[in-house]
């Protein structure tokens, strides 16, 4: 929940479903995920541009924060110990990082497969050949492909480590909003969650805004929600002032 | 589920012990079936698999817990590749139950977790990386390393969505044992972590041991 920030939007787009972009996302901006219809699901990873090996790592993540699910008050760490981003705004509640992403097979074997050669741009695009044409653009290939978030999915998990798609919840108007603690690469698709129970291909928008971050203030939800989290803002503030990653601010 | 192995330690075509801090990287082949030993009890045993053939094609932990549809790894579970190939079978387990969601520690994670002067801890990615680097010939390095599995720990994952790491469910000389079903390349770090209950603060040493049953 919360803050309906000051909200100065510089960009604003509409990705339909099924579709992949990537862009670069400075610090001290915020990215705004809107599930237009209600199901959408929002495949996403993270670099640091200035070396891409640095990279969004989910078990971190996780462990870091003692969490399954993503929601707001957590941040999405490296593999270096620096958070790329913190979920400041959610209305959703819940986001998957442990199922991965579909695959041209998977998505073959539970909706079928919708070819380019017939359907043109109303194929059934899948979130791995996504993340390998849009990590290409940057010199990414399949050793750099890790788990991924996916926003507005929500899994569950029983007593017994039973995994469940839960899309009770899944209505239309639902927003996330991401706020960046360092410059980072993002990738991103628009490709169902390969759980996604239901029996055609889900194409679903996503609407994407883009600007400036309110200034975090000293009782900040993300930094304080956890004493893991004001460490992992040490570490990104040591190498946002360390010299390399200062770049003319 | 629990099933032991009816392999004789005996019999075994090798054996190794692996202290823990030390990584072990060995080629197994497709047929050939591997045990590890937690010998002493609690310890974490943090393993990566690559497809020997192409390297790129290696352990994928989110493709294999869902295509099984649970989060817990024990006998039955196919561990998939980034592919979507079986890379290795379980085939035997005393525990019943091993993470494959808390990934390996790192010096920087530990200086998140639990102090920032953490850092200069031992940890697995550090053997991780001297692995890699001792043995470049197999052109691996560190965007290779990536989420692994955590056989012996007990990372149990709530119905509000927590995750805890929980004292382990091993006991000495409990173990898991995996049949291969292509040639994998198998780096282990046997974890040094003495910050969490993952192995009772006691890091102890692991055993390996091969068995060639029905190589091809």
């Amino acid at each position: 929940m919360e803050p309906a920030e000051s909200a100065e939007v510089h960009y604003e787009t509409t990705l339909e479903g099924g579709k992949h972009w990537s862009l670069t996302v400075r610090s001290g901006m915020r990215l705004r995920l809107t599930d237009r219809d209600g199901g959408a699901n929002v495949g996403m990873l993270f670099y640091n541009p200035l070396n891409p090996l640095e990279r969004y790592n989910a078990p971190d993540t996780l462990k870091c924060q003692h969490t399954f699910k993503l929601t707001r008050g957590h941040c999405l760490y490296s593999d270096m110990g620096r958070i790329f981003c913190s979920i400041t705004a959610d209305t959703a509640g819940w986001h998957d990082t442990v199922c991965g992403t579909t695959t041209r097979q998977g998505v073959a074997r539970r909706w079928g497969e919708r070819r380019y050669q017939e359907f043109r741009n109303d194929w059934t695009q899948n979130g791995h050949d996504a993340f390998l044409v849009e990590g290409g653009k940057y010199g990414l290939g399949r050793r750099d492909l890790a788990a991924n978030v996916n926003w507005f999915s929500k899994v569950v998990v029983a007593a017994d480590g039973a995994l469940s798609f839960d899309a009770a919840d899944a209505a239309a108007g639902r927003w996330v909003e991401l706020r960046f603690e360092m410059d980072t690469l993002v990738l991103l698709h628009t490709c169902p969650h390969p759980l996604d129970p239901s029996p055609v291909y889900p194409r679903k928008a996503v609407v994407l805004e883009l600007g400036p971050a309110a200034p975090m203030a000293e009782d900040d939800f993300c930094r304080n929600s956890r004493p893991e989290n004001a460490r992992g803002f040490a570490n990104t503030e040591l190498y946002r002032r360390s010299g390399c990653a200062v770049r003319g601010k | 589920m629990l099933r032991a192995s009816a392999l004789l330690a005996g019999e075994a075509m090798y054996r190794q012990i692996v202290p823990a801090g030390d990584y072990w990287l060995d080629l197994v082949k497709s047929g050939q079936v591997l045990r590890i030993v937690d010998l002493e009890g609690n310890q974490a045993a943090d393993t990566l698999f690559f497809n020997a053939a192409d390297v790129a094609e290696r352990y994928s932990a989110v493709d294999t817990i869902r295509e099984q549809g649970n989060v817990y790894l024990s006998c039955g579970t196919k561990l998939l590749s980034t592919a979507g190939n079986v890379m290795l079978e379980i085939v035997a387990d005393t525990v019943g139950r091993h993470d494959t969601l808390g990934g390996a520690c790192a010096a920087e994670s530990n200086s998140v977790r639990y102090a920032l002067e953490k850092r200069t801890m031992h940890a697995c990615r550090d053997s991780y990386l001297l692995a890699v680097a001792e043995h470049d010939e197999l052109g691996l390095g560190k965007r290779d390393l990536t989420h692994n599995i955590n056989f012996f720990m007990n990372v149990p994952v709530t119905p509000d969505g927590g995750l805890s790491f929980a004292d382990g469910l091993s006991g000495p000389g409990q173990y898991v044992e995996m049949r291969a079903a292509m040639d994998v390349i198998v780096l282990i770090s046997n974890c040094p972590q003495l910050n969490n209950p993952c192995n009772a603060y006691n890091p102890t040493p692991l055993e390996v041991l091969i068995w060639n049953t029905d190589v091809r």
